[in-house]
């Protein structure tokens, strides 16, 4: 394929991309400026926008956020912890592996969501129903990627590096640790993205402060273009977040 | 051989039967601490919570409003697996729609839709239509990603083939592209089912007038974590049940393919 014809290809996709949000936006304007929808139902963009400028230029949206990414930093901290700690104790044996491995696989696909009413019950309505629910979601993809990281390294390395006589240590730092640190390092993002969407989701449902809290609080006010420019926010927080974790991932593989 | 020995040795030969031991010991667990420690405001023993399971579905309601969210999660994974189908179909088949498109949907699949939840109640009100709903939004990225990639990754050699024997376009459709898309279609149904029941159940949970949304808020005000937790298991059980169909789908006809 030509570089010419590759180019040419490349900025047609890219005018459909621009067109599909210009036209989104253009639509969005139109209908609520113009065609009369419901200004609670959908918001006019130029409302949505100022009210995004309100929030950022007064920093109201400050004790929410630090709310949310306290929950998150401990969520992820305990699950890091336990998962990757756990997993190494069951990767040392086959037979644990075994044992273990098809019963937390099984675990993981019940949807932790349905604990968040015990939670709440066990916990309360603050933080800690939060935390507990984001360390459940997040710990079973650590603790199986922590698994099948170091449970499955080729068996060649090992044994050729025992042959040369490695000690317990050298093992794991020269061949343990490299073979199994990018399989990690996936299931820590993986862990990271849906401990961020259970913390969002437990705040969305029952809680007293962060910013799900916040953008259920507008909408039960029916403050729709508050509301609207809160999920914006939260959407760039979140994409910001979870862009940090992957080009962490991607660059620590790298090496 | 004494009996230690040969309990041992039985242990050692089948790990189904150690995972057993391991499950027994962790409801013992539960059931000493619920018994003798932790208030039974906050948690009942597993053997209380099995006992009133009856007592459960005797509650008024509680039949209906299961049936409610099974109908809510099946109409949602239809809906989802058509749209998810057609979507990922006419993205995947063509070079151009898939380079320009694909970056959105993809963009749209890592949004977090929960922050667009009460947007869902504020559109399709708080019964079930708003259920379905977020449950599509959850189901249908996951099954078009993954038709996408299934389209993507039939090789290029099979195509060539068929066409310079002379298929048409259909033909190639029908007996190059569908069969390499069975077992991607049903993986995508896999994660599609993951997804509505995400979606689904997130919806039920943050308001409900007669689903199971409903109930467990009712039981978790009333601290009756008995009836709670018989709820949450009974959920549970379906979603582990309808998770299982879609993969035993998957393996079953996915076991033609041997690369």
């Amino acid at each position: 394929m030509s570089v010419r014809r590759d180019r040419r290809d490349k900025i047609a996709s890219l005018s459909v991309q621009v067109g599909f949000l210009v036209a989104l936006v253009a639509l969005w304007y139109l209908g609520t400026a113009y065609w009369g929808i419901s200004r609670i139902l959908l918001p006019n963009p130029v409302n949505v926008w100022a009210e995004l400028k309100d929030i950022l230029a007064s920093g109201e949206y400050l004790p929410d956020l630090r709310v949310t990414l306290t929950e998150l930093a401990a969520a992820f901290a305990i699950s890091c912890t336990a998962g990757i700690t756990l997993g190494f104790f069951i990767s040392r044996s086959p037979y644990l592996i075994k044992v273990f491995e098809p019963l937390l696989a099984g675990f993981y696909s019940v949807p932790v969501i349905l604990f968040l009413p015990l939670y709440v019950l066990f916990f309360g309505l603050g933080p800690g129903s939060k935390i507990a629910l984001g360390t459940t979601i997040s710990f079973f993809p650590i603790v199986l990627n922590t698994i099948a990281g170091f449970g499955y390294v080729d068996k060649i390395f090992i044994t050729a590096a025992r042959s040369m006589g490695a000690s317990d240590f050298q093992m794991f730092r020269y061949v343990l640790l490299p073979a199994a640190f990018p399989v990690i390092l996936t299931g820590l993002r993986m862990g990271f993205t849906v401990a961020l969407l259970a913390i969002l989701g437990s705040e969305t449902i029952a809680s007293l402060a962060g910013l799900g809290h916040r953008i259920v609080h507008l909408a039960e006010a029916m403050e729709t273009a508050r509301m609207f420019a809160y999920i914006a926010f939260v959407v760039v927080i979140a994409a910001l977040l979870n862009t940090a974790m992957s080009t962490l991932e991607r660059r620590a593989k790298r090496r | 051989m004494s009996e230690h020995l040969r309990l041992k040795r039985a242990f050692l030969r089948h790990p189904g039967l150690a995972r057993l031991a391991v499950m027994i010991v962790l409801f013992a667990l539960w059931e000493i601490v619920a018994r003798v420690w932790i208030d039974p405001t906050f948690l009942s023993p597993p053997s209380r919570v099995l006992a009133s399971l009856g007592d459960l579905f005797d509650t008024k309601g509680i039949p209906v409003a299961l049936r409610i969210t099974f109908w809510e999660l099946a109409i949602a994974f239809a809906i989802s697996v058509v749209i998810g189908l057609t979507v990922g179909l006419a993205v995947g088949l063509s070079r151009f729609s898939n380079r320009s498109l694909m970056p959105i949907i993809l963009l749209l699949y890592g949004t977090p839709q929960i922050t667009i939840l009460p947007l869902f109640i504020l559109y399709f009100g708080i019964g079930p239509p708003s259920k379905i709903a977020f449950g599509v939004s959850h189901g249908i990225f996951p099954i078009i990603v993954t038709i996408v990639a299934g389209v993507q990754n039939i090789k290029p050699i099979l195509m060539t083939a068929a066409h310079s024997m002379g298929a048409r376009r259909w033909q190639i459709f029908r007996w190059v592209i569908f069969p390499h898309m069975i077992p991607t279609f049903f993986a995508g149904m896999r994660l599609g089912m993951a997804g509505v029941l995400l979606g689904v159940l997130l919806a039920e949970l943050y308001v409900s007038t007669a689903g199971i949304g409903y109930f467990t808020q009712l039981f978790t005000q009333a601290f009756e974590p008995t009836k709670l937790l018989g709820l949450v298991s009974v959920l549970a059980a379906m979603a582990i049940a309808l998770n299982e169909i879609v993969r035993r789908a998957e393996v079953h006809f996915g076991r033609w393919r041997t690369d």
